[in-house]
């Protein structure tokens, strides 16, 4: 059977990227913003982390140490910037422009990922690289450094204690942003305008700013999923396209979780594991069709999901009211 | 005039919407400890006028003084910052968020929802309403909606309350309520400025009434010193007569007769149940009830796009022959000469198409007809011309999308439509639904029109007053079930008030 010891680590460091990316999104998505480039996002996220850990390490390896502190911080802030930007352009294209979301959010991931690999691809030449990929494994050992005493508590250790502090950041982010949801002024103000902008203008709530900071935030957070992935997950290794569709898992499990991100913290694990658990079944050589078949079950889960919640009806599991649909004050 | 304060006064007020102007150069006093009313014809530019004191739009000229001093309302913040509050026709409330939480939304500082409950439960007991802090609004009626609305505007101590037709979807009993509450509020010393279609509300509340007609101020006068049809006049600017005629049926015959009829909602909720009623030939069946009552459901039964779970509708045509609608196709119901016009609350939800101009609209009742592949376009192209000039509809062409029309022309064009098709059976609801006095007139006298011609009219409203002097005969619905069918010459508002609320009504002697 399944070795849990070893199948649940490896669950959360699937799960991460998806917890990050579905976060942010749910945030986008409270403000009526439905972000479909989010996996665009997560990947400039990761790139732009990529790019400023580059040339980090590049400048210490002509002389000089590296600095765990600025090994950190350097593609934090790139990634957290490039996310940012992201976010900007989404917010002045729809919430500004008030172009359709759904194109614009297809779009950018189209972007996303044709940026991703332009600049991916540029690393790699400039590294000079036999492989197609960049190794940053220096950056991705502080990244992905334990806590030091994770190895003296056994199984329970090797279960909550053997991850790097990103998937820690992203369970807080995740709490934290559940908590502002639901039990702050922000956050009622926030569900307000994803419900209904032209009440929560009515209210006096500024729907503009509120959209664009929730969307900002989101992508930002989204962002760290990408740089997560890249640095801790994937050791350092950047190589075009390997993101795959991690994204699109993020926007499924906001369905997931019916727009909740504490919840997001469990089922994102959960998927996580369903996305590699073609890897723990034994299927045999002769009927590797199965695996195939096995890789469909994170979107067979949301789709049942998507029908349960549905036929319950009940309208605390309902997106945004307004989700989708820009906002106008003076139309008639 | 008296010694009093102007609360709010309106200087050279000016807004336009593209080339539409809908303000122009209005001239309002609003004054402390008085109840105006605010009329004019559908599309006069109230609405707007009250929506830039509000802070939703922005005047492109003219000033605003409160007590006073000049003020620049850029947004609704702005607005409550200065003390005022509105109650918009359709409410602004988020469904999923309680009574509580609705309330304290756009105000600042840390949220504590227990200590706004307190409070919302004083100012609840100082005027008299009823609110569950913690009710969820899509679990609440309209009512209680608008309640919930009122206490938002007093819990930010708003000392100037603008309320937008707020009577057009409660009952008589509802409306007393709201009316008392709004005397207390003005004896408090707030300005109150109400928006009504409805005269005998205008009368019996306000203490003055200003009058609005294509943007432009008309004038002001104190209520006591006018009446309905001076008020109407200046509106529509012209002589209009305010009397409904109601001519005695002419030879009536059993046209539907509804047997039993129950019908079930998809989520299993019974929205009628065992109704039982005769429509005539050339008689007014009016419907009377709380809105959600099941009249649509009726009504959607008759034209056969509720599928009902036990009775049975029969259609008698002329000759005496007899036909069972139920199970029917809705296509073939209508071909019998059942005309449904049925005007929701968004007005364009139910039979018009929102997009497409005139002339396709008037094509969707009759493309089956052509017998070539492509569809005819001349008949519906003259249909829609004659709507036009028949109903006095204001659309710059025929090939104007409806959803460019203001409710009111919208509704011409529905219920002509249905007119046109030369009905057996004319089933109408809200036919006048938020419609100024002079349209809604015109649409009486379009329904007596048909009623004279022998079909007959099943009409919803909800405008008691309307009911019963339009009706000859009254059916009154309360929570699905038939609480009684009065005569509308006979019957008194009263008496239909408490069938309403209560089957049978208060004297329970009633019960059929």
């Amino acid at each position: 059977m399944i070795d849990l010891v070893a199948f649940i680590p490896r669950a959360v460091v699937q799960g991460i990227p998806l917890l990050f990316g579905s976060t942010g999104e749910t945030l986008t998505e409270k403000s009526g913003n439905l972000n479909l480039g989010i996996p665009g996002v997560m990947y400039v996220g990761a790139i732009s982390g990529v790019i400023g850990s580059f040339f980090y390490e590049q400048s210490v390896a002509k002389g000089g140490t590296m600095n765990g502190f600025l090994a950190v911080m350097i593609p934090l802030l790139c990634s957290l910037l490039g996310s940012l930007l992201m976010g900007l352009l989404y917010c002045f294209l729809t919430v500004s422009l008030r172009a359709n979301q759904n194109v614009t959010g297809l779009a950018m991931t189209t972007f996303g990922i044709g940026f991703g690999n332009f600049f991916g691809g540029s690393l790699i030449k400039l590294s000079k690289s036999d492989v197609p990929s960049i190794a940053l494994s220096a950056t991705s050992n502080y990244f992905s450094k334990s806590l030091p005493f994770a190895g003296d508590f056994g199984w329970f250790g090797k279960i909550f204690l053997s991850y790097g502090f990103l998937a820690y950041v992203g369970i807080i982010i995740a709490l934290i942003a559940s908590f502002v949801l639901n039990h702050t002024r922000v956050g009622l103000h926030l569900r307000a305008v994803g419900e209904g902008p032209n009440t929560a203008d009515a209210a006096g709530i500024n729907v503009i700013r509120y959209k664009y900071v929730a969307t900002c935030v989101g992508c930002m957070i989204a962002g760290l999923g990408g740089l997560y992935y890249v640095m801790d997950y994937a050791c350092g290794v950047w190589s075009n396209d390997a993101f795959g569709d991690r994204g699109w898992l993020a926007i499924a499990l906001v369905i997931f979780t019916i727009w909740r991100p504490n919840v997001g913290v469990f089922s994102s694990i959960l998927f996580g594991g369903l996305y590699i658990l073609y890897l723990y079944i034994p299927s045999g050589m002769d009927h590797m069709e199965f695996k195939e078949l096995y890789k469909m079950i994170p979107y067979i889960v949301t789709l049942v999901v998507l029908v349960i919640t549905s036929m319950r009806s009940k309208r605390e599991s309902q997106p945004p009211a307004s989700l989708g649909l820009s906002y106008f004050r003076e139309e008639r | 005039m008296e010694q009093k304060i102007a609360a709010v006064s309106l200087k050279n007020i000016t807004k336009t919407f593209g080339p539409v102007v809908a303000n122009e150069k209005v001239n309002l006093d609003i004054y402390k400890g008085e109840i105006l009313a605010l009329l004019g014809e559908n599309g006069s530019g109230k609405t707007t006028l009250m929506n830039m004191l509000s802070g939703i739009y922005f005047p492109d000229e003219g000033q605003i003084f409160i007590d006073g001093k000049e003020a620049v309302i850029k947004s609704p913040k702005d607005a409550f910052d200065l003390g005022i509050g509105m109650v918009h026709q359709h409410f602004k409330l988020i469904d999923v968020l309680t009574a509580t939480e609705n309330i304290v939304l756009g105000m600042e500082g840390k949220l504590n929802l227990k200590d706004a409950a307190v409070k919302i439960q004083q100012i609840c007991e100082k005027y008299g309403f009823e609110v569950d802090p913690n009710q969820k609004i899509y679990d609440m009626s309209v009512s209680q909606k608008q309640t919930v609305e009122i206490v938002k505007v007093l819990f930010r101590g708003a000392n100037i309350l603008i309320l937008d037709e707020p009577t057009a979807v409660l009952t008589p009993q509802e409306t007393e309520k709201l009316f008392s509450v709004l005397r207390k509020m003005r004896e408090d010393g707030k300005a109150i400025v109400i928006i009504t279609h409805k005269m005998h509300e205008v009368e019996s509340l306000s203490d003055r009434v200003a009058v609005l007609r294509r943007g432009c101020y008309i004038g002001d006068m104190m209520t006591k010193d006018t009446n309905a049809a001076e008020m109407t006049n200046m509106m529509v600017g012209r002589q209009v007569s305010l009397n409904i005629v109601r001519p005695m049926p002419i030879n009536p015959k059993p046209r539907i007769k509804v047997d039993g009829l129950t019908v079930r909602s998809e989520d299993g909720i019974v929205k009628l149940n065992d109704v039982s009623f005769t429509a005539n030939s050339g008689e007014i069946l009016g419907i009377a009830g709380i809105s959600g009552c099941g009249q649509k459901e009726l009504l959607e039964a008759i034209a056969g796009l509720q599928p009902a779970e036990a009775g049975s509708i029969t259609y008698i045509n002329e000759d005496g022959e007899s036909e069972e609608l139920l199970g029917k196709d809705p296509r073939k119901i209508a071909d019998l000469g059942v005309a449904l016009s049925f005007v929701p609350e968004d007005r364009l939800g139910m039979g018009l198409v929102g997009n497409m101009d005139l002339t396709n609209n008037m094509l969707l009742r009759s493309f089956r007809k052509g017998r070539s592949v492509f569809t005819d376009r001349k008949a519906p192209r003259q249909l829609a011309e004659k709507v036009v000039e028949e109903l006095d509809v204001v659309t710059p062409g025929i090939s104007t999308p409806v959803r460019r029309l203001s409710g009111g022309n919208v509704q011409k064009i529905l219920v002509g439509r249905e007119i046109a098709s030369a009905p057996t059976v004319l089933l109408t609801a809200y036919a006048v639904r938020g419609l100024d006095i002079n349209s809604s007139y015109t649409i009486y006298d379009l329904i007596n029109k048909q009623k004279m011609k022998g079909v007959a009219v099943i009409f919803v409203g909800e405008d008691l007053d309307v009911l019963l002097e339009i009706s000859d005969r009254i059916l009154v619905l309360c929570g699905g079930s038939v609480s009684g069918i009065v005569d509308g010459r006979k019957t008194t508002k009263a008496e239909v008030g408490s069938m309403m609320t209560l089957i049978g009504g208060d004297k329970n002697n009633e019960e059929k």
